[in-house]
């Protein structure tokens, strides 16, 4: 993609939830404005099955439909989209904050969004990178049509690994969730719908040492709270343990982070830089939604047109 | 956009695909899986920019059972590069352009 031209006097970072509402939000401002996003829009949300705690769907709606309707929402005021991946991000000169391409192409802005969202953590043990796409997936709702009749283990007791073992069992013939705690930290109404599921058992306090098989996943090795090792036979494993902040293109040395590299921001989305916000699952905070994500997106708009009025006046 | 420089193949038509000296990059992918559809608009992209050089083409592995399960594709989008019938190298997950560009380049 060719680029039309060097300043904007705003640029959202990642097209999400978070950053198509940031882009909605600027093209009705009359904000100018480029929306960077190296694939298509959509983000986590894209990978969500079912979405049933977002406002203003009482049937619920599956993440890959809510994805397209908000992209299709900002297309209809012409949020300015450019695909393409960022390599960094230079915020030294406060009157152009730069973002550097993979191709080595630069464009500049006055005011800066990062909305670059977050990604599935890896457990880093031994077989994980040899067998991913072989057995070892981060994606129930892209992979589960693989595991009919299957038996596979989902690592994590949080929201997401307790959804996506229930969304499993739609297709796998028996799904243990291996946690290493003794009980499930989803919500509620979740812990009820995967108790309720027969084809679910558990595997408490334990954690996965290694994933082995010659070809294909063929079994974890698991560890007990108290030092017990045991084999569990799986053909496949679903590693769904939290989410890694998608960071590496920030320069985290001027840009303050938390201690997990998530961003830190004031009430109004500002980060520790002048006319640098973050929104969505980037920023450091409790609660990861996309309802939340949506807010923070709008607000930061808010806030960024703010900081170039008062910018041009002084 | 979808580009008409990416070929669609299925089943039948697969190894006559992958057997030619120009290398293939195939993206295994699926209509409800969210990251095969955040990478296609990067695989179309790679199409026109590698454009007689190597050859890029996608196969829906709901329409398509045979071919994926030679592969032992369990997780989508697999991209995997070919060049005279033989795997060069493969990749799992919506990447970057950057890992897909060197992927690439391995069999160039």
């Amino acid at each position: 993609m060719t680029i039309e031209k060097s300043h904007y006097e705003l640029i959202i970072l990642g097209a999400g939830p978070a950053g198509l509402t940031a882009g909605l939000y600027a093209s009705r401002a009359r904000i100018d404005h480029v929306l960077i996003e190296k694939g298509a829009p959509g983000g986590q949300v894209l990978t969500t099955d079912w979405v049933d705690n977002y406002p203003g769907f009482p049937e619920g709606i599956s993440g890959f439909d809510l994805s397209d309707k908000m992209t299709a929402h900002a297309k209809r005021f012409d949020v300015n989209i450019m695909t393409k991946e960022v390599a960094s991000v230079e915020l030294e000169d406060p009157d152009a904050k730069r973002i550097v391409f993979g191709d080595g192409s630069a464009i500049t802005c006055d005011a800066l969004i990062i909305c670059t969202g977050a990604s599935p953590n890896k457990l880093g043990i031994p077989g994980e990178a040899e067998l991913a796409g072989k057995g070892v997936s981060y994606c129930g709702t892209c992979d589960a049509p693989f595991y009919r009749n299957m038996h596979v283990a989902v690592i994590g007791g949080g929201d997401t690994a307790v959804e996506e073992a229930d969304y499993l069992t739609r297709f796998a013939s028996k799904v243990t969730i291996v946690h290493r705690r003794d009980e499930l930290r989803a919500i509620k109404i979740l812990q009820e719908t995967v108790f309720a599921n027969k084809k679910i058992d558990y595997v408490w306090n334990s954690r996965v040492t290694s994933i082995e098989g010659d070809k294909e996943v063929e079994r974890l090795q698991l560890v007990d709270n108290d030092g017990n090792t045991s084999a569990l036979e799986v053909q496949g494993v679903f590693i769904l343990i939290g989410i890694t902040p998608n960071n590496e293109m920030l320069p985290l040395e001027r840009l303050e982070a938390d201690e997990w590299g998530f961003i830190p921001t004031d009430g109004e989305t500002l980060t520790s830089i002048p006319g640098v916000f973050a929104a969505g699952d980037i920023r450091s905070k409790l609660m990861r939604q996309v309802v939340n994500a949506c807010g923070e997106g709008a607000n930061s708009v808010v806030a960024a047109d703010h900081y170039l009025k008062t910018k041009s006046e002084n | 956009m979808a580009s008409d420089k990416v070929q669609q193949l299925n089943d039948a038509e697969f190894d006559s695909a992958i057997g030619s000296e120009q290398p293939t990059l195939v993206d295994f992918w699926a209509p409800w899986c969210g990251p095969c559809k955040a990478i296609g608009p990067v695989v179309e992209e790679l199409a026109e920019e590698y454009e007689g050089k190597i050859s890029i083409a996608k196969m829906n592995v709901d329409d398509n059972p045979v071919t994926p399960g030679k592969f032992g594709i369990r997780a989508i989008p697999t991209l995997i590069l070919f060049k005279g019938g033989e795997v060069v190298d493969q990749i799992t997950g919506a990447v970057g352009k950057t890992q897909l560009v060197d992927l690439i380049n391995k069999a160039l």
